[in-house]
């Protein structure tokens, strides 16, 4: 078959999985888009594979290895959105924010020598 | 003498050459005269106060020194009549107009040296008397050997610049000797008075010294007299300068129209005004003009103008003397008519006259100041209404009182006659009268009025000093208290001054051997001048005159006051005379009001708005330029630093916003990344 | 090679191609579901879906083992392993509003961005290019083992090694009383 329908296949899978991973809430809705996103990736890796014909069948064995990479990944992946469940009581992504910076104050200084920095500035 | 020598005219004489005198003389050191005075006036001024004698001692004891060397000077005069030494100092070495210090010292210089410290010494003996209890005591003595200073720069000053100053200090200190009692404000007024009439003067005064300047080339006396009489100087330089440097004599001098200030001045201590008025600054006008005589000479306009001058104060003066009441003010008119005869016999050619009556107005005029202020010290009153039979009170204030007023009227044969005489005469040839010596440069118009004027004088100057006389030695006292006579201290100088008041004048008179009498000894060299002579048709008239009035006097005022005193009693003519002619009022509307108001305070406008304008323009613009600088560092630089700091930290606030905590925000941006490195791979 | 040799033109449909390009469109449209689905269980069995159609889509490349692989190890114990996530997580058993974050319309814009580059990519780049499947016959489980253990041996000992981590670590990290990680 034509190379173009594996590699139009993947990258459109990849693009939804983008999609997910960028516009779901629910950490393990992440996790699946991750999933999709991997999958895109092997569907590449085989089609290429089977159009060099690759004696050493390297794009499979890759393909093979992210399986069970990705497997791994989505067992630690699991307990940590455990953990956040247990200290967050969700798994809200929107709400996950305590590495952004404070929107009103610097972040290591105290409230007010920011309030009193802020006043003679203006 | 015989009769005919008395009618006989004598011709016109010449001095020969100026004589020098060899080896070291007298003269040598005319200089010290002006110093001891000035060392005395500081030593009184810095330790007076803690001198015993309040520094007293140290004026009485330099002026008698310098009258020591006058009188060594005045010798040598004496015996080698037109003399003259000059000497000295170069103050600036370099360029043209070069600054002098020198002397020059003849006859003229001579006799003033006398005069000046006489009197000076007299008036200071007397004043440790008069002023006894003065709470500024010490200060007036330096003031009195200040200005007695003063007078001898004007007297040894071989030039007009050194002459000035002398002018000018003695200005300065009539002011405080006059205001020295200045606590009431008619004193101080008359202080002011007086500096500020003379000033005008002065201004005149000074014009005149650079026109000479300029038409001389020099300050000297000797140069501009040699300049004027050769020719070199422009006779309109001539006349120019010497009519103005005139009006500082008519300031000093108090001629009309700046007399005014000279009867105000009498609110001074009596010993001033015997020492000013009477003999020294007064007679410092006279004196510059004899200096400068040869060079008046040369200019008709000036002698006219002091002629015509001359002749309206001497009546103006004698009449106003009428109407006085205070005895000072009577002598201070009287001053200011004598005076004018000296600058009448200035205008009509004879100087020589003029000085002799300075000279002999010096002893008796002084003596009747110093006498009035014994009876001031006796009555404590200057008003003549409240004394009156003093003679029995004070016998020896008495005794040379009367001779100073027989000198004053003119009777032979003391003082007052022979020089008044020779004023007269002068006049008398002048106005075309009599065979005179040549012409002078004054007109006969002049010279007639000069004649009539001294005539009339002469006539009322024997009758008010008669009703002076009567109205304060004759009749019944009528004042309080009980008078008694004064001090020693101020009788024994009235009594010294008594002689030369009697005796003087013979020294001017044709009795006094020819060779060495006042005219010769005070004339230049090369001047002529006419010795002193006995004409009966002048000498008879004045005489007649000066006997009338004291008759007339004697008539109305010898036993004491009348009831009703006939000069008080002339309606319009004693108003007029009260208030002397209203030339005080007219001054005052005229100048003094107007200056006041208008002029003070356009020159108040004028220095605030226009000359302290631009350093207050300058302070304002400092001001705005200090505020515009604090502005700009506080706007723009403290701006442009502040402005950096709040734009690093908007640009924190804003770039703070990428970092929100939201894990799918950042795999956002690193995904949009992505697609761009993959379409920038792809388009290549 | 036989790459280079003429291919046919996109007109020739084979069998193939035919049941690739079903499949395909089957997991696209799972995936869409799976990323927009309100219920959160739902997304989980889509999921199942696409996997399964992208283990047929293997299968389609001659990839046999790893076709079954997929389906053994992702359908059956990420999936599993999802749910499980699902249900300690209390989600919903429901459908929720508000599943689709904040970012939907950034991550929307990236995402056609992305699919329309790499299509567009892929497309221009592989026009010309044609798997030759007749005669491709080494690629079955045979000679899949035989490359895993004759060539990859090393990175199989390590994914091994790799998979006992992740073992470890989950259950560190998910152990309850000794307090976390």
């Amino acid at each position: 078959m034509h190379l173009v329908y594996p590699t139009v296949l993947a990258s459109l899978l990849f693009a939804i999985g983008v999609y997910g991973v960028l516009a779901r809430r629910n950490a393990v809705l992440v996790l699946m888009s991750i999933e999709i996103m991997l999958n895109a990736v092997n569907i590449n890796l085989i089609a290429f594979n089977a159009w060099l014909q690759d004696t050493l069948l390297a794009g499979q064995v890759f393909a093979l290895f992210i399986i069970a990479v990705a497997a791994a990944e989505v067992g630690v992946g699991l307990a940590i959105v455990l953990m956040i469940y247990r200290t967050h009581e969700s798994v809200d992504i929107d709400s996950l924010t305590e590495l952004g910076d404070a929107q009103g104050a610097p972040r290591g200084t105290d409230r007010a020598a920011a309030v009193a920095v802020e006043a003679q500035v203006r | 003498m015989t009769v005919s020598s008395l009618i006989t005219v004598l011709a016109a004489e010449e001095v020969s050459v100026p004589i020098q005198l060899s080896g070291t003389t007298w003269p040598d050191f005319a200089w010290l005269i002006p110093v001891f005075p000035f060392v005395a006036f500081f030593v009184i001024l810095f330790f007076g106060k803690r001198m015993r004698t309040s520094g007293t001692a140290v004026g009485i004891v330099a002026i008698a020194a310098s009258l020591v060397v006058s009188v060594g000077v005045f010798a040598q005069a004496y015996l080698h009549p037109g003399f003259v030494e000059e000497k000295k100092v170069i103050l600036t070495p370099f360029g043209d107009g070069r600054l002098t210090l020198g002397m020059k010292v003849d006859g003229l210089a001579a006799l003033m040296f006398v005069i000046v410290c006489l009197v000076s010494l007299l008036v200071q003996v007397y004043s440790t008397s008069y002023m006894d209890g003065d709470s500024r005591y010490t200060f007036f003595f330096a003031m009195l050997s200040l200005f007695t200073t003063g007078m001898l720069i004007v007297t040894i000053a071989d030039n007009l610049l050194l002459m000035l100053v002398g002018w000018e200090i003695m200005g300065v200190c009539s002011y405080f000797l006059i205001g020295h009692f200045w606590e009431e404000t008619p004193n101080s007024n008359a202080a002011i008075k007086a500096f500020l009439t003379t000033r005008v003067g002065d201004v005149g005064f000074m014009i005149g010294i650079f026109i000479l300047f300029w038409g001389a080339g020099s300050f000297e006396f000797s140069t501009i007299i040699e300049r004027a009489e050769s020719g070199e100087m422009p006779r309109n330089f001539v006349v120019a300068g010497t009519v103005a440097i005139f009006f500082g004599a008519v300031g000093k001098s108090a001629q009309f129209p700046l007399h005014t200030w000279l009867p105000d001045a009498m609110a001074g201590p009596t010993p001033v005004s015997a020492l000013i008025h009477a003999a020294t600054m007064v007679a410092s006008g006279i004196y510059m003009v004899a200096r400068l005589y040869p060079v008046f000479e040369l200019s008709g306009p000036a002698l006219n103008l002091i002629g015509v001058l001359a002749a309206i104060t001497m009546t103006m003066a004698a009449l106003i003397a009428l109407v006085q009441d205070d005895i000072k003010k009577v002598l201070a008119y009287s001053t200011v008519s004598q005076l004018a005869y000296m600058t009448a016999g200035l205008s009509v050619g004879g100087y020589t006259a003029g000085f002799f009556h300075l000279f002999t107005h010096a002893a008796f005029k002084g003596l009747l100041f110093l006498g009035a202020g014994s009876v001031i010290h006796a009555v404590h009153s200057n008003n003549m209404s409240e004394m009156g039979g003093l003679r029995k009170y004070l016998p020896r204030t008495h005794a040379t009182y009367l001779i100073g007023c027989v000198a004053l009227a003119g009777l032979p044969p003391l003082a007052g006659f022979w020089s008044k005489d020779e004023v007269i005469l002068d006049a008398y040839y002048a106005a075309g009268f009599g065979n005179g010596p040549e012409a002078v440069a004054t007109s006969p118009i002049v010279g007639k009025m000069v004649f009539a004027s001294a005539v009339v004088t002469a006539l009322l100057t024997a009758f008010y000093v008669t009703r002076m006389y009567c109205l304060t030695w004759l009749g019944t006292y009528r004042g309080k208290g009980h008078p008694h006579e004064s001090s020693t201290a101020m009788t024994v100088p009235l009594m010294i001054l008594a002689v030369p008041a009697a005796l003087a004048g013979l020294w001017g008179s044709p009795f006094w051997p020819d060779g060495h009498n006042i005219k010769r000894v005070v004339a230049f060299a090369g001047q002529a001048y006419h010795a002193p002579e006995l004409v009966p048709v002048v000498a008879g008239t004045s005489v007649a005159l000066a006997a009338l009035g004291v008759v007339v006097g004697f008539a109305i005022y010898g036993k004491g006051l009348p009831r009703r005193d006939p000069t008080l009693s002339m309606g319009l003519v004693t108003k007029t005379l009260e208030r002397k002619f209203f030339i005080d009022d007219l001054y005052l509307h005229a100048i003094v009001r107007p200056t006041r108001s208008t002029i003070a305070a356009g020159s108040n406008w004028l220095n605030q708005n226009v000359f302290d304008a631009p350093p207050n323009l300058a302070g304002k613009g400092a001001v705005l330029a200090g505020r515009a600088a604090y502005a700009v560092d506080q706007s723009i630089i403290d701006g442009t630093v502040n402005g950096s700091g709040r734009m690093s930290y908007f640009t924190g606030r804003a770039l703070a916003l990428v970092q929100n905590g939201n894990v799918q925000a950042y795999a956002t941006g690193m995904f949009v990344g992505v697609v761009a490195l993959a379409v920038a791979f792809a388009a290549r | 090679m036989t790459l280079a040799q003429a291919a046919p033109g996109y007109a020739d449909v084979t069998a193939q191609e035919v049941i690739f390009i079903l499949l395909g469109l089957v997991a696209v449209a799972g995936a869409v579901l799976v990323v927009t689905t309100k219920n959160v269980v739902h997304a989980a069995l889509w999921l199942v879906v696409t996997l399964a159609a992208v283990a047929g889509s293997y299968l389609m490349l001659t990839a046999e083992f790893i076709a079954w692989v997929q389906v053994l190890i992702y359908i059956g114990s990420v999936v599993v392993l999802l749910l499980f996530g699902i249900m300690l997580t209390k989600a919903p058993i429901g459908g929720t509003a508000g599943l689709d974050g904040e970012n939907r319309v950034a991550a929307a814009i990236v995402a056609t961005a992305l699919g329309g580059t790499l299509a567009t990519l892929m497309v221009d780049a592989f026009r010309k290019a044609y798997i030759d499947l007749e005669d491709f016959t080494a690629s079955g489980a045979d000679e899949t083992g035989t490359a895993i253990f004759q060539h990859y041996v090393l990175p199989f000992e390590v994914v091994s090694v790799l998979l006992l981590a992740a073992l470890i670590g989950s259950i560190v990290l998910s152990r309850n009383d000794e307090g976390g990680p």
